[in-house]
């Protein structure tokens, strides 16, 4: 739902407002049209059955769940939007006005006309035929149990409500504004983390708070909202700037000051990561393994399509062997051969035997053109799921039956670490997350690095610069499954046992939307997108913070990926580099606009955030 | 080998160097989340309260001491440790099935009627039970491990109603018991969470783990006994789709079938997203068997029987599959119309759930006015008598001590073992020393075709089998 | 043709050298499979069938053209969705992975009309006008999808690095797949049945009437197809729009309403498969469009991308091997369970096919392609 994050904008580029504009002076064909949108998608929502689905999960304890509160946002955002002011050189800027609350309200308002339709059609006619979710539950739900006329008059005044909020949010001032968004984003960051902020409220003996902000069936209370709202609000206002001075400060730095401060920030970082699961408890920790066992996962793909720009659609084959020739060399029941290796001797024979298949796998494939090698890659993901679940091979691998009774990966007889400690499993994902991060970025900033970058912007230049394409592009992809195979080793060890059922197709796909979303060619990034989404959403077999999603899951990641592609192709958190290459035009026109309005600054709408190198 | 010729140049020493560097930083890192963890145990221990073993034991040894009166006849000694619900909390139980995605059709009904169940039991010694919300398996290994963990990290949950897949039990169960809790299932079929029936465990069966699903054992059985014996048939085929279920039941059929002295002439899968069957139906149709038994599901159980009789040599095989196509979806199809399915005995009719007193059809009339739709799969009873089991064994083994409930992990236990002829909606239930609580009655259906025989279909036995 | 890929690249490499290895190893193993195969039809007793395979049964005729024609009407169809990937590809320079999507929801029409005409009794009263109403209907939601998706999606990634709008459209096929399973429900949904003659095997040939219209149909929409490219102005178009997009706009052809045209025509020949695959197998989910769609890529990798007739080519060498490969060359080899390995035989077509010809059989490098 980070729809309804409004765009920061930046306030260097502020030029001189003139008055607003009259409250009823709108475009109204515009308004119309957005609303239509906004109403329509209302009522896809509410027919995908998410406002009944969702409605089990309390954000504010009497009065919200998120099943409602999805149906809020999209009047809201069009409320907000539609007051939006395209920025160009020579268009007038107007202040914000009544105008804007007006918009909203009409925007809003046609976004909620949509829902009321429904509950209309809904009591009138029965379209459960083809549309499953059309049910008495769902009228139910959007009529609050009252006659249909009220659900008309009430989607009405609920959208036309959430819209003028969204035009009066374009009213406030920067300031103001900034403590309203966090405001309320505090208020559904706390729902939505409940149940890890009372896990880890247990380890650090903090109930007492948590008892207060959180009723005893879930869902933050009403005082509890209230008091984090204040709390939020005030720390933004009081905050404000000196986050942003302190990240400038920190990126004016130079030389070995600036990797001083790095090393600090990094240490900080390991060491919260390292004493963070000592106060948390099953719960978070398993949240925290399967994210990080995702972390891992992205960042070897993120080798491979980041930085060497190859774009592999069936790196979830790496996983699956790495997890199953793990497998195969601890568990005594494994079919054919087991020689019940210790976990740690077997990870090696794992790499070998992963690299091998890399390589494999990447000869045949590196010379193919990029959307030749997607599909290619796509089919040897495919091709070795079905190898392992195959009858043919089930003496080796078994089958459909897959190997279980996997023993937990045994570290210098130190410890065993297997799923029923997730925080001993959590421990070692991190020291491989560690191995890996380091890795990535020792490559991105060696000459091989340098040389993938140089692949992906332009292969026939980097070649006629004396790159041999052809081996540089296999390390990629064999640097890619080694450490794509270290994740499957861990996952074997963790889960115990190993199915074909595990290595969907799907599971390359979220792999990649995870690369993306959270920024392609971008350590922080990676690990950034990870945590959003394995960690709220949820995998592809593993549950999320937001379990009520789970249905809903493959929706919302597919929309992700065509929204964030439109919007920020550079990801959450993008690499410069790659901002550079994806925004050239843009910033060459900019550059050009600069150049016209004579040195003036602010000229072209630039719509990055600026990122220091 | 000089592909990697290029690759050092590239790299030079200094990859040699950093790549040290980093095993180096991963065993540091290691052997400091090894200290880590090792301090992490004794640091908690004193909180460690929440480990059932270690913590609750002085509470055992403390609660029955001082007053001996109270524990009454309750089950149990303590060994595993002894959960307290105060007066007003409730006792905490959790449903874990595969309610989304494809299998959703037989995980939701379990689910459900582990509501109505708990809804029906009513209060135990005065205490509520709480089941939370429906956790998902996810029917796989990797989402019941971590559902699993979900549950033991709330240590006050007695017993968990799961999981839908054998897939989710082989991860879950170990650990759902390991913390003493007890896990019954009314989903799993797989011989490897019991036993083979002949006293020996399975691979994957741990203490604590019931179900009342019966063993695929069985079923295979069952259907190999039809075919040799009744339907006098010496060559069968089976094909499966590469599900650990649908494998093991066809694995289970082509054993006993050879056992009986019959010949299996093929034995091959297909994908889930398969729909053109006629390659595999050619090669099941090269052995000419005389039945073809496909236990797997929707949709490609439709081109199966749709594609079988166009196929060259299978013109005459009778089909036959089981549970996963027994439904009101499959039913009425044409191509379905005189098929043999396997499948636990459906004919509840008046059987009667001993505790609750609910019939079938009480159940099926209240299930409609909840959810608005028939229950998809038969599994709904096995789920309802799998809760009424747990909630009697928690009422069996506890007592009321100044007004908190105490309840014995070992008593509840004690109490499913134990289970002798308890009457429910599947039938007469008894458990067995590796958690095998199903009624082990298996029936063969024919299908009389068409929408409006779905009921009759249903209760078209040919044939039944109980050891 | 294997020669000139060899000589492709003047220094030999590691990888030069383990491609040849690949390549000679695939094509013995189809070799020896293939003798196999012959040798057990000759005489199952055959020593070298024997030596393959112990257990070799072998094929009767009727079983072996059982094959072919399934795998024919299946490749029909791959190639029908294959050439909605090959057009835009030739116009846009990017594979739109949110094709085989665009025939599912073709299928889910179809479905939900023929559904609607039989409760109406239309459907049994009146079959072939029932299955005309429904080619329409599908047809035009399929090519509005289609363009909908081109608006929304792709318009605005215009002139972006190629890897962007591919990334899009993975979205766009996950969103659209799922649309599906929200709206419609998880299970699967059959279509009405349908009148004796086309279930039933006919005398001619002994062939189902089904597959007789699949492949009809296929081959009719390819001769309209065929037409409208050649022969009239926006085909016209379209082909210069394919050549060179900046010059076909300075001739004065409209750039965007051309692309428009090429989405909504890929999008009439997936509703088309979508209908053809209602009526062949009678069942259909959200997942239907996600495996037949990418092996239609495939296919049209195969054939060479942007080639319409090695679409077509494609769509039938993958049928046809996915069908008649596991029988013809894994169980002479003596695996066993082979049709589980159908889906593998048809991507190693793939693999193999572009191994032996890097840009498909009839592929050359397209214009397209050097714009971006």
């Amino acid at each position: 739902m980070t729809a309804t994050l409004p765009p920061t904008s930046s306030p260097q580029l502020e030029a001189p407002l003139a008055a607003p504009r009259p409250a009823l002076a709108h475009d109204w064909r515009r308004i119309a049209r957005m609303g239509s949108i906004a109403a329509f998608a209302q009522v896809f929502i509410a027919l995908s059955n998410m406002p009944v689905a969702l409605d089990g999960r309390t954000m504010v304890k009497p009065v919200l769940s998120l099943g409602y509160l999805v149906l809020l946002i999209l009047p809201f955002a069009a409320g907000y939007r539609q007051g939006h002011q395209t920025k160009l050189e020579g268009v007038t800027q107007h202040a914000a006005g009544p105008n804007e609350v007006v918009g909203g309200l009409a925007c809003g308002m046609i976004a909620g006309g949509g829902l009321s339709l429904l509950a209309v059609l809904l009591a009138n006619f029965d379209l459960r035929d083809p549309l499953v979710n059309w049910s008495p539950i769902l009228l139910d739900t959007l009529t609050f149990g009252n006659a249909p006329w009220f659900a008309v008059v009430i989607w009405l005044a609920i959208g036309a409500g959430a819209g003028a909020s969204g035009g009066v949010l374009r009213l406030l001032g920067p300031r103001s504004r900034r403590a309203t968004v966090t405001m309320v984003l505090a208020v559904i960051g706390a729902a939505v983390l409940e149940s890890l902020m009372v896990d880890l409220a247990d380890g650090l003996r903090l109930e007492a708070l948590t008892d207060r902000l959180y009723a005893k069936r879930g869902g933050v209370t009403w005082p509890g909202a209230l008091v984090l709202a204040a709390v939020s609000g005030g720390l933004a206002v009081v905050g404000r700037g000196r986050f942003r001075t302190a990240r400038a400060r920190l990126a004016n730095l130079e030389g070995a000051k600036r990797s001083r401060a790095n090393a600090g920030l990094i240490l900080a970082a390991a060491a919260v990561l390292i004493v963070l699961p000592l106060f948390a408890g099953k719960l978070t920790n398993e949240l925290l393994a399967n994210v990080g066992l995702f972390v891992l996962l992205a960042l070897g793909l993120n080798v491979v399509v980041g930085l060497a720009g190859i774009l592999d659609l069936g790196y979830v084959a790496f996983f699956a062997v790495g997890s199953y020739s793990a497998a195969v060399l601890t568990a005594a029941t494994s079919p054919k051969i087991s020689p019940e290796m210790p976990w740690l001797v077997a990870l090696i024979v794992v790499v070998v035997i992963t690299g091998l298949v890399g390589l494999f796998i990447g000869a045949p494939v590196i010379r193919m053109r990029g959307d030749y090698l997607a599909i290619v890659t796509l089919g040897f993901g495919e091709i070795i799921r079905l190898l392992f679940q195959s009858d043919w091979l089930s003496g080796w691998f078994g089958g459909a039956q897959g190997i279980t009774l996997i023993p937990g990966a045994n570290i210098f007889g130190l410890t065993e670490v297997s799923g029923t400690d997730p925080r001993r499993v959590f421990y070692l994902v991190l020291a491989f997350c560690a191995l890996a991060i380091y890795v990535s970025w020792r490559l991105e900033r060696s000459r091989l690095g340098r040389a993938w970058m140089a692949v992906r912007e332009d292969e026939t230049v980097a070649e006629a610069m004396g790159i041999n394409t052809v081996n540089v592009k296999l390390l990629a992809f064999v640097v890619g499954a080694i450490l794509g195979s270290f994740s499957g080793a861990i996952f074997a060890a963790k889960v115990g046992s190993v199915f074909p059922s595990s290595f969907l197709i799907l599971v390359s796909i979220v792999i990649l939307v995870v690369v993306i979303f959270g920024g392609m060619g971008n350590i922080v990034g990676v690990i950034a997108g990870s945590a959003v989404l394995i960690g709220v959403l949820g995998g592809p077999k593993q549950p999320g913070l937001l379990a009520e999603f789970s249905e809903f899951k493959l929706l919302i990641y597919g929309a992700l990926l065509v929204w964030m592609m439109l919007a920020r192709p550079e990801g959450l958190i993008p690499s410069v580099r790659r901002t550079r290459e994806l925004h050239q035009v843009e910033m060459a026109q900019d550059a050009w606009l600069r150049g016209q309005v004579d040195g003036e600054d602010g000229g072209g709408g630039d719509p990055q955030p600026t990122v220091q190198p | 080998m000089n592909w990697y010729g290029h690759l050092t140049k590239v790299r030079k020493g200094r990859g040699v160097i950093s790549l040290v560097i980093a095993l180096l930083a991963v065993f540091a890192l290691l052997a400091t989340s090894c200290g880590n963890d090792d301090d992490g145990d004794t640091v908690e221990a004193p909180e460690a309260t929440q480990a059932p073993e270690a913590a609750e034991e002085p509470e055992a040894t403390e609660a029955p001491a001082p007053a001996p009166d109270p524990r009454g006849n309750a089950l149990g000694d303590g060994s595993l440790g002894i959960v307290e619900v105060e007066a007003g909390e409730a006792i905490q139980i959790r449903s874990l099935q595969a309610i989304t995605g494809d299998v959703a059709g037989f995980g939701l009904p379990i689910d459900r009627a582990a509501y109505i169940a708990a809804d029906d039991y009513g209060p135990i010694h005065g205490f509520d039970v709480d089941l939370g919300a429906s956790l998902d398996d996810l029917c796989g290994a990797d989402g019941g491990q971590a559902a699993a963990q979900t549950i033991v990290a709330d240590d006050r949950v007695i017993g968990v109603l799961g999981t839908s897949c054998s897939g989710a039990a082989v991860a879950a169960a170990p650990l759902v018991t390991n913390a003493g809790m007890v896990m019954i299932s009314g989903g799993n079929t797989s011989p490897a969470l019991t036993s083979d029936l002949a006293g020996t465990a399975g691979p994957n069966h741990v203490k604590g783990y019931y179900r009342t699903a019966h063993n695929d054992l069985y079923q295979g059985a069952a259907m190999a006994k039809f075919v040799f014996g009744e339907l006098g048939f010496t060559t069968a085929a089976a094909i499966h789709d590469g599900d650990p279920y649908t494998q093991g039941l066809a694995q289970a059929f082509s054993d006993a079938f050879e056992d009986e002295g019959g010949t299996m002439t093929g034995f091959s899968g297909v994908n889930k997203d398969d729909t053109d069957m006629v390659p595999v139906l050619t090669e099941i149709a090269a052995g000419s068997p005389e039945a073809l038994f496909f236990p797997i599901f929707q949709p490609a159980g439709d081109f199966i029987a749709d594609q079988a009789p166009g196929v060259s040599g299978l013109e005459d095989t009778v089909l036959l599959a089981a549970d996963g196509l027994l439904n009101a979806n499959y039913l009425p199809l044409p191509q379905t119309a005189g098929m043999y399915f396997s499948g636990p005995d459906q004919r509840f009719g008046e059987n009667v759930n001993q505790s609750t007193g609910k019939t079938a059809a009480d159940f099926t009339a209240e299930y409609e006015s909840r959810y608005g739709e028939v229950p998809s799969s038969a599994f709904w009873a096995h789920g309802y008598d799998a809760t009424i089991l747990l909630l009697d064994a928690i009422a069996a083994a506890s007592w009321i001590d100044d007004d908190t409930l105490m309840i014995d992990r070992q008593g509840v236990r004690d109490y499913l073992y134990g289970l002798r002829n308890f009457n429910g909606i599947i039938g007469t239930i008894n458990c067995d020393a590796f958690g095998d609580c199903g009624s082990s009655k298996i029936t063969v259906v024919q299908n009389l075709g068409g929408e409006e025989n779905i009921e009759a279909s249903l209760n078209n036995v040919i044939y039944s089998y109980e050891p | 043709m294997i020669g000139k890929a060899l000589r492709r690249k003047a220094p030999r490499t590691g990888v030069d050298w383990f491609l040849t290895v690949m390549r000679v190893a695939a094509l013995t193993v189809v070799a020896v499979g293939l003798l196999a195969f012959i040798a057990q039809e000759i005489d199952t007793n055959n020593p070298f069938a024997r030596w393959a395979n112990p257990d070799a049964t072998g094929l009767t005729r009727a079983q072996f053209q059982g094959l072919i024609v399934s795998g024919v009407a299946q490749g029909a169809m791959y190639g029908l969705i294959a050439l909605g990937y090959s057009m835009v590809y030739g116009v846009l320079g990017f594979i739109n992975f949110a094709h085989g999507e665009v025939f599912m929801v073709g299928a889910m029409t179809g479905m939900i009309t023929s559904t609607k005409l039989a409760d109406a009794g239309m459907w049994e009263s009146n079959f072939i006008g029932s299955l005309v109403l429904i080619v329409f209907v599908s047809v035009i939601v399929c090519a509005l999808t289609a363009v909908i998706m081109e608006r929304v999606a792709y318009r605005p990634l215009r002139g972006s690095p190629r890897l962007i709008p591919l990334i899009t459209s993975i979205g766009v096929s996950f969103f659209l797949q799922n649309v599906s399973l929200v709206l419609l429900g998880p299970a699967a949904k059959a279509y009405p049945d349908v009148p004796d003659w086309v279930k039933s095997k006919h005398t001619f040939l002994e062939i189902e009437g089904a597959k007789i219209l699949v492949i009809v149909v296929a081959a009719a929409s390819m001769v309209c197809l065929w037409y409208v490219v050649e022969r009239t102005k926006s085909g016209k178009a379209m082909r210069a729009v394919a050549e060179d997009a900046e010059i076909a706009a300075l001739m004065g052809i409209n750039v965007n309403r051309t692309i428009v045209k090429v989405f909504a025509l890929g999008g009439a020949m997936a509703g088309m498969a979508g209908i053809l695959w209602g009526i062949l197998f009678r069942s259909v989910v959200h997942t239907t469009g996600f495996l037949p769609g990418i092996k239609a890529f495939s296919a049209a990798v195969v054939g060479g991308i942007g080639h319409l007739g090695g679409a077509m080519t494609g769509g039938l060498s993958i049928g046809v091997a996915e069908s008649v490969g596991p029988l013809l060359i894994l169980e002479p080899l003596g695996v066993s369970g082979v049709s589980q390995l159908r889906d593998a035989v048809a991507f190693a077509v793939l693999i193999g096919v572009l191994l032996l010809r890097p840009n498909g059989l009839f592929g050359e490098r397209l214009p397209s392609e050097d714009r971006t």
